[in-house]
């Protein structure tokens, strides 16, 4: 089944990988984050190759429609924060989706969308 | 700001570190996130965003340059969904509550 990795999944590995504490593997992840943040409130888009990119979009004001009531309400002007995922992490999830629909059904190929790779 | 421009600036934060450690950092960072994903699995960073993995169901598609419909087969697409923190802090204001998210 799913699970949700957290900052606790995260930097662990790192303090795996690097052997940094693990107090300190916990702060390089929160100043990664930290500088990914601040880029994109300066209107800066962060790409990170094989990864994707992160940018920040103006988005003008329309009229939106509560949908319980049908009343109308505009909704105001905003920024909003788009991920755009390289090819390579769409290709990652598509294949280990793939596989995991494979080993459910039991039948090597059931998949049609099966990756060439 | 690229990802060795990302590296650089954690470097320079941590003149203790050697840069190829805060790379290696840096690339364990995006890494784990992307293999979780292959896993079907969601990373929720709190204040920041979670990314998740949305199924699509197969539909039919057409080429659009020779109107031809082709059959698009089910797939699973990567989704980025903005923490409420990052979305206020976007928009200039630190309005406290009012949203149902917390991711």
């Amino acid at each position: 089944m799913a699970e949700t990795i957290t900052r606790a999944q995260l930097s662990e590995a790192i303090y795996q990988e690097v052997g940094l504490s693990r107090n300190e593997s916990a702060d390089l992840l929160e100043m990664v984050l930290n500088e990914i943040t601040d880029a994109l409130l300066k209107g800066e888009p962060v790409k990170i190759s094989s990864f994707g990119s992160f940018s920040v979009r103006q988005k003008g004001q329309r009229i939106g429609r509560n949908p319980k009531t049908g009343e109308e309400v505009p909704i105001l002007p905003r920024k909003v924060l788009v991920f755009r995922p390289s090819q390579l992490l769409k290709a990652r999830i598509r294949q280990g989706h793939a596989e995991a629909a494979r080993a459910q059904s039991g039948t090597p190929g059931a998949s049609q969308n099966a990756p060439s790779t | 700001m690229t990802k060795s421009e990302l590296i650089a600036r954690i470097a320079e934060r941590n003149p203790h570190l050697y840069q190829r450690d805060v790379e290696r950092i840096v690339t364990n960072i995006f890494d784990e996130i992307s293999k979780a994903l292959g896993r079907g699995d969601r990373v929720e960073l709190r204040g920041f965003g979670a990314f998740s993995v949305k199924h699509r169901d197969s539909r039919v598609g057409r080429n659009p340059r020779t109107g031809a419909s082709v059959e698009v087969s089910e797939k699973a697409v990567p989704y980025f969904k903005t923490g409420k923190q990052l979305r206020d802090q976007l928009n200039g204001g630190d309005d406290g509550e009012g949203d149902d998210d917390a991711s």
